[in-house]
């Protein structure tokens, strides 16, 4: 069995050491020269692609839970949709959660993913008290909140250890449901607008139909809300297989795409309309499609994510959108989303302003399209997201990232350098 | 309270088996050989589900100590689900009587020994269901694993027989005949994929067929039409092949 990501590319031959106990995994790290922890696969590129893979999933014990404060300790390879599916009844929710509930505690810590509701919340690492994880000579050290440990490893892309567990808090919620307000804007003015607009509320994102040009360049779907008060909680788990079907794996063309995102943004009614929805289709609507990322194909796809500082975000994207529609080369999702301030860690990725991410086939001539929207990112300040690239340069991706070299000189003096590496890693001299 | 003991609790099947039941808010009895290397495993599925969960010591090879911890059960289980299951290499087991007399007792005569007393009392009491897994291996001898398969085969009539007559006090049996599953167990033979279930799959099956009263499981489904085909090659050309 050979692990690959969820972009499916690249794929190589690899090991695969199951974490089911310390001790193994110990003797693991002694045996191998390199290795990198994965967890169950939805980052979208190689960062957690190599020869010898640890493969935490199956280490799920959930440890303790305290009523009281909201507190989970569990180990790294929970699922975050099994969080939910144990303790949406009982009242609670991630504080933090990105847009797929199928990723664990573990790759969360390590991506310090973000979700929705960046611009109050921050990064997943500020709902982690604490975690264990085993370093480079086998030791197992705990991390608290501001040790150079906790700041190395939260973003740090498994190039620290291997996390082993976690003590993470959990928010109080009174409803299954959330209230959704949806806005319908005609142009880039009209959606910053109103990101600005309803950024009170909790959680909000973008849906940006990236083929529309000239006056109607940055017209969106901007979806914001905020969790109910009904008292419904009566959360089941979805049993999995009411998961209906593999998408067929045709392939993606220019017109499927157009028709798509016509579809998608013509069905909802002018101007601002309400909903109340679910919180998994509000969070998680590409969930119910099992496989939904084999829609692109063998040769796979890649995200590509980027930010820019909020003073250059309106240009930048207006810049970056238009070489977008020149190229025809269509994007099935384009997300948009509002950043808070950034955090501390060396590697996370959030920093304040917008960032956009579009999926794109893999296919020739799309990684050229790629630098060269790098080159706008760069310009404008910007920086590449780790947990969705596939292909970044060492350059592009050092002239976002100020904190690097304090991340590989600490990589460096614990001995990580070596021992935990990725193909992401060695293309980016990490 | 309702408890559903599981008997066997520690390979990957029961393991899901276990959190599903949890999930759907019953309470446990897990049983099995050494039952203390369960501890975290019971842990988790505490802090999961706020239900009760219980590890309990039980060799299903000792039949003589079955009443006595069929009895000591604080509260009468609503459901028992035998998982109980070995099974080692064929070449190794055909040469070893005590390979073989293993193979057989814990996949058979254990669970003869322990479900009569389960079905004594669930009749008299009308209530509760009985999940019995075995094997598609018992469907039709080959010779790579008959000893097993042929144990399995017989608990497989064992509980089509149990369920005739249990049919009257509407006590529910369940059979439910796996094909290939990723676990411990099977973990280094190369299994092809199509044909290859996950123990939470066979898990979810499992408790779903036992909610809806269905009588024999086969899962994955393909299952039952490749042990049609199977079943029916004839015996003059079976011998011959290679399966
Ligand atoms: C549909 C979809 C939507 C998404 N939406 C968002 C979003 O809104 N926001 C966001 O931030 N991300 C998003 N992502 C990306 C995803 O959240 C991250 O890639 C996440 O890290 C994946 O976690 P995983 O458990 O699958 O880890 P993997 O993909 O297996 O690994 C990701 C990284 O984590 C490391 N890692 C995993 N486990 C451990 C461990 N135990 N110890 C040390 N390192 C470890 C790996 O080495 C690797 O570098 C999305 C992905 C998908 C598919």
């Amino acid at each position: 069995m050979s692990l690959i990501s969820w972009g499916m590319y690249p794929r190589i031959k690899n090991r695969v050491h199951k974490l089911t106990d310390e001790y193994s995994l110990k003797e693991t790290l002694k045996n191998n020269d390199e290795l990198i922890a994965f967890g169950n696969g939805r980052s979208y590129g190689d960062s957690a692609i190599n020869e010898n893979i640890v493969y935490t999933r199956p280490y799920n014990y959930f440890l303790d839970f305290d009523e009281n404060s909201g507190i989970l300790h569990c180990r790294a390879g929970v699922l975050l949709s099994e969080i939910l599916d144990s303790y949406v009844s009982r009242s609670w929710f991630l504080k933090v959660t990105p847009g797929t509930k199928l990723i664990t505690v573990g790759g969360a810590i390590a991506s310090d993913i973000h979700g929705k509701n960046h611009h109050i919340e921050g990064c997943f690492s500020e709902c982690v008290q604490e975690f264990t994880i085993m370093i480079a000579d086998g030791e197992i050290k705990t991390a608290k909140k501001g040790d150079e440990l906790f700041l190395a490893t939260c973003g740090g892309m498994g190039l620290t250890g291997v996390i082993l567990t976690a003590k993470i808090a959990l928010k109080k919620i009174n409803s299954q449901f959330i209230r959704q307000t949806t806005i319908k804007t005609k142009n880039l003015q009209e959606t910053f607008a109103a990101f600005e607009e309803y950024k009170h509320l909790s959680y909000s994102v973008a849906w940006i139909d990236c083929l529309a040009k000239d006056e109607n360049l940055g017209k969106c779907l901007l979806m914001v809300g905020d969790f109910a008060d009904d008292g419904d909680l009566k959360y089941k788990a979805k049993s999995k297989l009411n998961i209906p079907f593999n998408f067929p794996s045709f392939a993606l063309n220019n017109w499927s795409v157009k028709a798509f995102n016509w579809l998608y943004y013509w069905k909802s009614p002018e101007g601002v309309s309400k909903q109340k929805v679910h919180f998994d289709s509000f969070f998680y609507p590409l969930d119910s499609i099992r496989n939904w990322n084999r829609i692109y194909g063998k040769n796979g796809f890649t995200q590509y994510q980027f930010i820019l500082p909020k003073e250059s975000s309106f240009d930048g994207l207006e810049h970056i959108l238009q070489k977008i529609s020149q190229s025809g080369k269509g994007s099935f999702l384009a997300v948009l989303k509002l950043y808070g301030k950034g955090n501390e860690n060396y590697l996370s990725f959030p920093i304040e302003g917008y960032s956009l991410a579009l999926d794109f086939k893999i296919e020739d001539g799309l990684f050229e399209l790629l630098d060269q929207l790098d080159e706008i990112v760069v310009e404008y300040g910007g920086r590449i997201y780790l947990t969705k690239d596939v292909r970044v340069s060492q350059e592009t991706f050092e002239k976002g990232y100020s904190k690097i070299e304090t991340f590989k000189k600490y990589r460096k003096d614990n001995n990580m350098s070596e021992k935990f590496n990725s193909l992401q890693s060695k293309r980016l001299g990490l | 309270m309702s408890y559903i003991l599981i008997v066997g609790a520690k390979s990957d099947i029961a393991k899901e088996v276990a959190r599903v039941y949890a999930q759907n808010g019953y309470d446990l009895y897990l049983a099995a050989r050494n039952s203390k290397e369960l501890e975290d495993f019971a842990n988790d599925l505490k802090v999961r589900s706020n239900n009760q969960v219980e590890l309990l010591e039980l060799d299903i090879t000792a039949f003589n100590t079955h009443e006595t911890f069929y009895n000591s059960l604080k509260e009468r289980p609503l459901g028992v689900v035998v998982v109980s299951g070995y099974m080692n290499e064929q070449h190794l087991v055909e040469k070893d009587w005590n390979e073989s007399l293993n193979t057989i007792n814990v996949n058979y005569t254990g669970a003869v020994s322990l479900l009569n007393i389960v079905a004594n009392d669930f009749e008299n009491e009308r209530n509760g269901f009985i999940v019995g897994v075995s094997s598609v291996a018992g469907d039709r001898g080959r010779k790579a694993n008959y000893i097993y398969g042929s144990a399995k085969a017989a608990f497989s009539t064992y509980l089509s027989g149990l369920r005739n007559r249990l049919y009257e006090s509407s006590v529910h049996v369940l059979t439910v005949k796996p094909g290939f599953v990723a676990t411990k167990m099977t973990e280094n033979l190369d299994l092809p994929e199509k044909l290859t279930a996950q123990s939470i799959d066979v898990a979810e099956d499992i408790f779903k067929a036992q909610q809806a009263g269905k009588n024999i499981l086969y899962t994955k489904w393909i299952w039952q039409y490749v042990m049609l085909i199977i079943k029916h090659i004839p015996e003059f050309i079976f011998k011959k092949m290679s399966i």
